[in-house]
């Protein structure tokens, strides 16, 4: 019983981070159906600022605060730099300008602060544990999944009762349609790319509490982790991202508990084989999204 | 395209390649050598990551893994028999005594990648845009953690190294040669035809019968084997390496050469590949005497990636179809009416 709970625990707290990362991938694909390679770095913004920030007297949950409008900035950059420019022309040319984008935040990082990682300052609460009906677990899992039920709760709400979220579902439905009707589509896609960025700020703060600190690498196991929960999950579908992400963490947990040690290296192997599998299976993903419009 | 304006492509695109060769040779110079030994490895990934996303039109990640791929299965065989020991401690007993010719292993790492890439690519291949791209993604990450742990075949993270010195650069620019001529003749082939109707437009090839999945499988594979010749090629050239190298570094540069020349023809891939390497090694002197001046208080990394994605940026936003967008080199010269062809 308490091995199951604990099980429980793991998989609502990776999942809930898990589906936070895709949803913030997914909003900008839903409206643009272009994927931004660059997403991973917003979460290495979020950890260099709270890094520059690390010396300062501010309370944490300023640092916090100002590194989560770093990451909704450069999300909007990130729009205006490889997607505005390129993005009637073709996929594939979006693609590659994120990706050289991705590269260029990468290499400017390792260029002006260090190659080796740095350390993020950190409230306390981060690194405590607590027992739970038997369960020992960290209160940084609990946080997650807080975060998470509170922020999925209000994107719903932004979705489904703003004016805002109307437009931004026209949008990802039918954008040319959308735009006839006078939804204002620059506007649309720079509020897709801020609420991107605002996800992963907020995700950033509860992933750099792993590790405690922030290497120029640091985005490629959340934009894996996005990437291959958003194609479980059906890439034109926000719900479809959060399912995808807690089934993302639930396959990598049961991997974590059933797989023998040696084995246990192999295991990012073995989850994308499980995907594919997926994918041989329900090749549009689980949850198919609207009828494919045309971008611009 | 007519016979004549295929052979006239590759005869203009040999020889550059012919040329530099023959200079080196002429010049005798060690880090000239270096030089051109890297750009002839360069065309060969280039211009094999040409022939999927050239005529599928996806964008494929994977293409530095198969790179991996070729590099190891060749080094597990040439590495000779007496520095197996210190080189490969895990290494399965079977394999211990084998050490074969340098050209042998390579050829015999292209068959490996082929066959890996065969069964891996074929459920993949029914996938299109962006989830395409996003599972060859998934792929590359596969392989490189497959390179990372498989301790008995790759060392682990740690760099292999005993690799007999083979690649010279007559072989390199051979190599190069022939990629070429393979990379034209696929893509004006049935396969190479269809397959390009089908990245122009999906839906109607596949109505008119076109059987998608298989021609993409058929250009993913030789891409594969492609790369994995070049992977062989570079491995015998640097002799020693770690998994670290054919990740996404290795991935960004290859892909950038082949957008900036244009992706869509093998006249694009080999002008970029040209371009950028020579832009690449002017860049790197250039950080290696920062470096020494030590004007800066830490080294200078990174520099010439910086460059690089800027370079890309602007070129994507500029001409989004590279420098060669449509025509090969050859049939560049005489624009008749359209009437005429």
């Amino acid at each position: 019983m308490t091995a199951f709970l604990q099980f429980v625990v793991d998989v609502l707290a990776l999942g809930g981070a898990y589906a936070l990362m895709a949803l913030g991938l997914v909003i900008v694909y839903g409206i643009l159906r272009l994927v931004n390679f660059a997403y991973g770095e917003l979460i290495m913004v979020t950890g260099y600022t709270l890094f520059l920030l690390g010396g300062s007297p501010l309370p944490w949950i300023l640092m916090a605060a100002v590194a989560v409008l770093m990451a909704v900035l450069t999300g909007i950059v990130t729009d205006h730099v490889a997607f505005r420019p390129v993005r009637t022309k073709s996929v594939t040319a979006v693609l590659i300008t994120s990706f050289a984008f991705s590269t260029l935040l990468q290499n400017a990082a390792l260029l002006l602060i260090s190659p080796r990682p740095r350390s993020v300052p950190l409230p306390d609460i981060f690194s405590e544990t607590v027992r739970l009906g038997g369960v020992v677990t960290p209160v940084r899992n609990l946080i997650t999944i807080a975060t998470a039920v509170v922020l999925l709760a209000l994107f719903a709400l932004l979705m489904k009762r703003s004016v805002l979220g109307l437009a931004m579902r026209a949008a990802a439905a039918n954008f040319t349609m959308a735009r006839m009707l006078g939804v204002p589509a620059n506007l649309v896609i720079t509020s897709a790319f801020a609420i991107s960025g605002l996800l992963a700020g907020i995700v950033a703060l509860l992933w750099l509490g792993r590790s405690a600190s922030v290497a120029p690498g640091i985005g490629l196991e959340p934009l894996l982790v996005a990437f291959i929960a958003t194609v479980i999950g059906g890439m034109r579908s926000l719900e479809g991202a959060v399912i995808g992400g807690f089934l993302l963490a639930f396959i990598d947990t049961s991997l974590n508990h059933l797989l023998p040690q040696d084995l246990l290296k192999f295991r990012d192997a073995f989850t994308f084989t499980a995907v594919i599998l997926i994918l041989l299976w329900r090749p549009e993903g689980l949850i198919r999204g609207p009828a494919a419009g045309r971008r611009t | 395209m007519p016979w004549r304006r295929l052979a006239l492509s590759f005869l203009l695109l040999a020889l550059p390649v012919l040329a530099l060769a023959g200079a080196v040779q002429f010049a005798q110079s060690l880090l000239l050598e270096r030089i051109a030994i890297t750009l002839c490895i360069n065309l060969v990934l280039v211009v094999g990551l040409q022939v999927f996303m050239g005529n599928a039109g996806i964008l494929s990640f994977a293409h530095i893994g198969f790179m991996g791929v070729g590099a190891y299965a060749a080094a597990v065989l040439s590495i000779p028999a007496q520095m197996k020991g210190m080189a490969l401690p895990d290494l399965y007993p079977l394999l211990e005594g084998v050490a074969v010719a340098p050209m042998v292993a390579i050829l015999a790492g292209v068959a490996v990648a082929a066959l890996v890439a065969a069964l891996v690519s074929y459920p993949l291949m029914r996938l299109s845009d962006a989830a395409a791209v996003i599972t060859s993604f998934a792929l590359l990450v596969v392989l490189h953690t497959l390179m990372l742990h498989w301790s008995a075949v790759t060392n682990g993270p740690r760099t292999l190294f005993g690799l007999p010195k083979a690649t010279t650069l007559g072989l390199a620019a051979g190599a190069a040669l022939a990629v070429i001529a393979v990379a034209l003749l696929f893509k004006e082939s049935r396969t190479g035809l269809l397959l390009r109707a089908s990245r122009d437009d999906e839906i109607a090839a596949g109505a008119i019968g076109v059987r998608i999945p298989a021609l993409r499988w058929r250009a993913f594979v030789l891409s594969a084997a492609i790369a994995a010749l070049g992977g062989g090629l570079w491995g015998h050239f640097i002799t020693s390496f770690s998994p670290k190298a054919f990740y996404l570094k290795e991935t960004f540069v290859v892909l950038g050469m082949l957008v900036i020349g244009g992706a869509s023809t093998v006249s694009g891939a080999v002008l970029g590949t040209f371009l950028v390497t020579l832009a690449f090694e002017g860049l790197r002197a250039v950080e290696g005497a920062l470096n020494r001046a030590q004007l800066f208080a830490g080294q200078v990394v990174g520099l010439t990636e910086v460059a690089l994605a800027c370079a890309m940026i602007l070129f994507l936003i500029l001409r989004p179809g590279g420098l060669l967008p449509t025509a090969e080199i050859g049939a560049l010269r005489r624009t008749r009416p359209e009437s005429d062809r």
